[in-house]
């Protein structure tokens, strides 16, 4: 099947003929298939952000192409329009674009911008935030009134809302408590079921990446370093942390074992290591 | 794309202008701009021209950032001149149509306020290149000490003053983040009439606004937790002092106001 995105040597720079030119992705390609998802990795600065608002036509790429379903979305000013509605971007903090007087038309903002009838913005606005676990009576109060871990689940619901085929979220537990951020996934997790949504991920958490995601993109210095599986990826631990980034704490744990001589596979996932253990331990009480 | 409007930027460099002591800029600014109010002739501008254009040399700015600066202003800049253009009625008749009179002394008069209103913005803007917002503050609150005496909270107005400029480019990458943000939610601000991108713009504002007073918050808890009261007892950490070069800054700029006036008075 041909994938949902397709990038292709994608160059973007910065600010081109003053002292502050910055390359920020360099000849970057990779596929997305549907249903995917995709979880991106790197080190602060490394070209996430800015490759995440090239996948929706935001920035325009220097040299390079964006496909989306097969179409490039620069080739036409209103395929760059859909590219807004089809694929939902969720920006770092979302919770400071909120605007409007109750959460109910904040959410709203996206499908109205779509130009949905009221029938149907209605059940987007009341779907979305069944997705994000709000409350009949939290529709109609002002979304100043919320906690910080409210405010962004409304944010979140305000770009479901659109029912993008592709969701690009850049870190969306950023700053947020266990409780919170374990909700947010939840809630990702449910929207990517029941619309057989592709997600795309920034996160820093490797955990979250490894548990959640079906493959990896890992950017360093706005190139495309590596791609694979978490369990691909994660074998590189040395070149990881030359980047900045790091592997799942249990992956190290198991890492270590291997080298005290247990027989143990690397695992990068709670569920892996309770598994190998009780292998383990199965071995030994049968010896 | 919004970061890069320059209007008011710090270039920073180490020219003999930068290293200026902030308050000679400051009072050389303001005897720059009074004898661009008493040059009269073309003989006076081409002078005061000649004294920006050698400034702008050694401070080296380049040139192109000046001129980006100037963009903003072509509007006023062309208003004054047609406004001059055409409401000036002495002196020998050029052209006459629709009722309207172009005469040789409007033109005159029309090129002398534009040449005048860009030398005005230049050296301003050749200021805030050459010396950091907290120079100029400092510069500033130095100058208007006497103020104190007679009640003015002087260091109370520069730290405000200080506190805006620090929140500028701030202000500027947080509205390109919103900005960002509802254009991703499908918000249109290139279409529409011109209502329609007025009411456009609420998305952008309120959270800006929200964010702008959160900011202010934050920092007031900031500077009362590091025991912030004002200006009383304050120590500088840096100390300004004149030295050679701003003497000889004082001098020229002494000479030019004199210069100008004995134009002046030779009706030149």
């Amino acid at each position: 099947m041909e994938p949902i995105l397709e990038i292709k040597n994608l160059t973007y720079t910065y600010s081109i003929g003053t002292p502050f030119e910055h390359t920020a992705l360099d000849q970057v390609s990779f596929r997305v298939n549907w249903g995917e998802f995709i979880g991106i990795i790197g080190h602060t600065g490394s070209g996430k952000s800015t490759l995440m608002q090239q996948l929706n036509g935001l920035l325009k790429p220097t040299s390079g192409t964006v496909m989306l379903d097969g179409k490039d979305i620069w080739s036409d000013k209103k395929l760059t329009r859909e590219a807004r509605f089809r694929v939902g971007l969720v920006f770092q903090y979302p919770e400071y674009q909120l605007f409007e007087e109750t959460v109910y038309r904040d959410i709203a903002f996206g499908p109205k911008n779509m130009g949905l009838s009221a029938e149907e913005i209605d059940r987007r606005v009341r779907e979305a935030a069944g997705f994000v676990g709000l409350t009949e009576q939290q529709l109609e109060v002002s979304p100043f009134d919320l906690s910080g871990g409210q405010k962004r689940r409304v944010a979140i619901a305000g770009v479901i809302a659109m029912e993008p085929e592709v969701l690009i979220l850049d870190e969306p537990t950023a700053g947020l408590d266990p409780m919170g951020r374990s909700e947010i996934l939840g809630n990702i997790q449910a929207y990517r079921e029941a619309k057989n949504a592709t997600i795309m991920m920034v996160s820093h958490s490797m955990e979250d990446v490894a548990r959640l995601t079906d493959r990896l993109l890992v950017l360093n210095g706005s190139k495309l370093a590596m791609e694979g599986t978490p369990g691909e990826v994660f074998q590189h631990a040395e070149q990881l942390q030359q980047m900045g980034l790091n592997i799942p704490q249990v992956t190290q744990v198991f890492l270590h074992l291997r080298r005290m001589g247990l027989d143990v596979q690397s695992v990068y996932t709670i569920e892996q290591a309770v598994e190998a253990l009780k292998r383990l331990k199965g071995g030994t009480v049968q010896c | 794309m919004l970061r890069d409007i320059t209007l008011g930027q710090y270039f920073p460099g180490n020219s003999p202008i930068h290293r200026l002591d902030p308050r000679t800029k400051l009072i050389v600014l303001v005897v720059y701009i009074v004898s661009l109010f008493l040059a009269q002739s073309w003989i006076s501008y081409g002078v005061m021209f000649l004294f920006l254009a050698y400034t702008i040399r050694i401070s080296t700015i380049p040139l192109k950032a000046i001129l980006k600066g100037m963009k903003p202003l072509v509007m006023i800049l062309i208003f004054t001149g047609v406004l001059n253009l055409f409401f000036t009625r002495e002196g020998p008749v050029l052209v006459e149509f629709w009722g309207l009179v172009i005469t040789l002394d409007g033109v005159k008069r029309a090129v002398l306020m534009m040449a005048r209103i860009l030398m005005l913005i230049t050296c301003t803007f050749l200021l805030t290149y050459t010396t950091s917002p907290i120079a100029l503050t400092d510069g500033l609150e130095s100058l208007m000490g006497p103020l104190k005496k007679i009640g003015v909270p002087v260091h109370e107005l520069s730290m405000m003053m200080c506190i805006a400029l620090r929140f500028i480019p701030t202000l500027i990458e947080e509205t390109d983040k919103i900005m960002s943000a509802q254009k991703a939610r499908g918000a249109d601000f290139e279409n529409g009439s011109l209502v329609e991108r007025a009411r456009a713009l609420i998305p952008i504002l309120v959270p800006l606004f929200v964010s702008a007073f959160r900011r202010a918050d934050e920092l007031a808890t900031a500077m009362e937790c590091r025991c912030y009261q004002g200006g009383q007892g304050r120590t500088k950490m840096k100390l300004l002092r004149y030295h050679r070069s701003d003497m000889t800054a004082f001098g020229v700029g002494g000479c030019l106001v004199v210069l100008i006036v004995l134009l002046g008075s030779f009706g030149l």
